[in-house]
């Protein structure tokens, strides 16, 4: 089941690259920045959509056909777009990356969730994280094969164009596995030699809640404002990497070139991408609400550091912001199996679905602060570490407003609860599922 | 009707280096290109 998940989402994770494209598509369409943008943009819209409003099909047809959804969206995505490269129709890359291309993301980002919960009950965070990594390394094929192919194709509209046919054919043959491999447990699995702890923590549900119900519960709010936080907060560090330590250490001993920024913000996706696994893996080990208050408290520490002793040691600034960026890794990881935790396996998939509008807002919303903060810092006359005193306050402040909602998470009330007859297919497997957390 | 368990075997390797060789490519790009921060 691993490898299943790891290929959709290792392909799927490709939109983190897109920046690839878009110095050539700039060059070629003559597009502004903002306009060579709208592909990503309208994908990441669409993603956290489709994810909302396709959760309740993924949960009823099941991972395989989500897979099969996510790999004909994706990769007729890049079809339609390299039509449209090679016909210089701009509108048609923008509908087929983002729009068609954005259905597959948000489709193939749920679909092996709840399966993988399901395969390893004793421990979800770590199953869900590895899925979830895989987006994140997404990006690290994507990147240099893209330029690489490009490098061959050329840059003009029909190398782009032959560029994105070859993603497209590519990335549907290697989704393939994940369709083909794809399998839900039977009734009632559970792995060899293990028993659900017969004294399960008080934030595990013993029963399951609809996605229809869960959106009526205070815990899945709460866990909206946790996510949104933490996602907004990791983005505010990512959008300005670059920049940010190159600003921090201009008048020091030790200026940091171009290229070196190059190599933080490729370390800074290292951290991001091995926090998924070692972070949502923790979260087995000492319970999700703990590892939020990790996630946020220490977050909002590491924020005060850089703030306050940052331009005084550049190994304490890289440190700080590699935690932080493991921590934003790491709260999309640990999210599935804190949802699982309270609201159980029953629409898990669907609820997870409906939280990822707060990654959607998070989007518009951390990179929105950053740039506006750092604009005016600037006309205000700011230089160095001065550009980004308020935009870390404001991160701070975001930090405290997160721990304080997971800190609110209580067990789900009952009158929420399905009867059990409506999840009597679940009730059947539960003696596997449930008791895997603390 | 069972699988052999050494079909079996072959292919978990199988499908694990499906998504390994390009997840380790990825991996090895990211490493050449962060190796800046400490040299360039």
């Amino acid at each position: 089941m691993p490898p299943a998940a790891l290929s959709v989402h290792l392909s799927i994770g490709q939109a983190y690259a897109w920046s690839v494209f878009k110095p050539p598509l700039e060059s070629s369409m003559d597009l502004s920045g903002t306009a060579s943008a709208l592909p990503f943009q309208l994908g990441i819209v669409m993603l956290g959509l489709s994810a909302a409003f396709g959760g309740t099909l993924v949960e009823r047809n099941g991972p395989r056909w989500a897979m099969f959804v996510s790999l004909v969206c994706f990769s007729s995505g890049f079809l339609v777009a390299s039509l449209g490269a090679a016909t210089s129709q701009y509108w048609l890359v923008v509908l087929g990356y983002g729009f068609i291309g954005g259905i597959g993301l948000g489709i193939g980002y749920i679909s092996p969730v709840s399966t993988l919960m399901k395969w390893f009950p004793d421990r979800p965070g770590m199953a869900t994280g590895i899925a979830i990594m895989g987006f994140g390394g997404g990006a690290l094929i994507a990147s240099p094969w893209s330029s690489w192919l490009m490098e061959r194709f050329g840059t003009d509209n029909g190398g782009i164009a032959t560029t994105f046919l070859v993603h497209g054919l590519t990335y549907a043959v290697f989704m393939t596995l994940g369709v083909l491999l794809v399998r839900v447990p039977a009734d009632g699995w559970r792995p060899a030699g293990w028993e659900p702890p017969q004294e399960q923590g008080h934030m595990i549900s013993t029963a399951d809640v609809s996605a229809r119900n869960a959106l009526r519960t205070p815990q899945f709010w709460c866990l909206w404002v946790v996510l949104c936080m933490n996602v907004t907060a990791g983005i505010g560090i990512l959008e300005k990497a670059a920049p940010m330590i190159g600003d921090y250490f201009k008048d020091t001993d030790t200026p940091v070139t171009a290229t070196a920024a190059a190599g933080f913000v490729a370390l800074l996706s290292a951290a991001n991408m091995a926090g998924r696994l070692v972070w949502s893996s923790t979260s087995d080990l000492i319970g999700r609400k703990n590892m939020y208050r990790i996630y946020l408290g220490v977050g909002a520490l590491m924020y005060l550091a850089i703030a306050q002793l940052g331009d005084s040691s550049k190994p304490l600034f890289v440190v700080c912001a590699l935690v932080i960026l493991s921590f934003y890794g790491g709260g999309f990881a640990t999210v599935p199996a804190y949802l699982k935790d309270l609201f159980g396996t029953y629409q898990v998939g669907a609820i997870h679905g409906r939280l990822l509008t707060a990654w959607s807002v998070a989007g518009v919303l951390g990179p929105y602060i950053v740039n506006k903060v750092a604009d005016h810092q600037e006309e205000a006359g700011k230089t160095g570490p001065g550009l980004y005193s308020l935009s870390l306050t404001i991160m701070i402040a975001l930090l405290i407003v997160g721990f304080v909602a997971n800190e609110l998470v209580r067990p789900v009330h009952p009158r929420f609860h399905e009867p059990a007859t409506a999840t009597a297919d679940a009730a059947e497997s539960a003696p596997a599922e449930k008791g895997a957390d603390r | 009707m069972t699988e052999p368990a050494g079909n079996r075997t072959a292919l978990t390797v199988a499908v694990w280096a499906w998504v390994a060789l390009p997840f380790a490519y990825g991996v090895y790009e990211l490493i050449r290109k962060a190796t800046q921060l400490f040299t360039g």
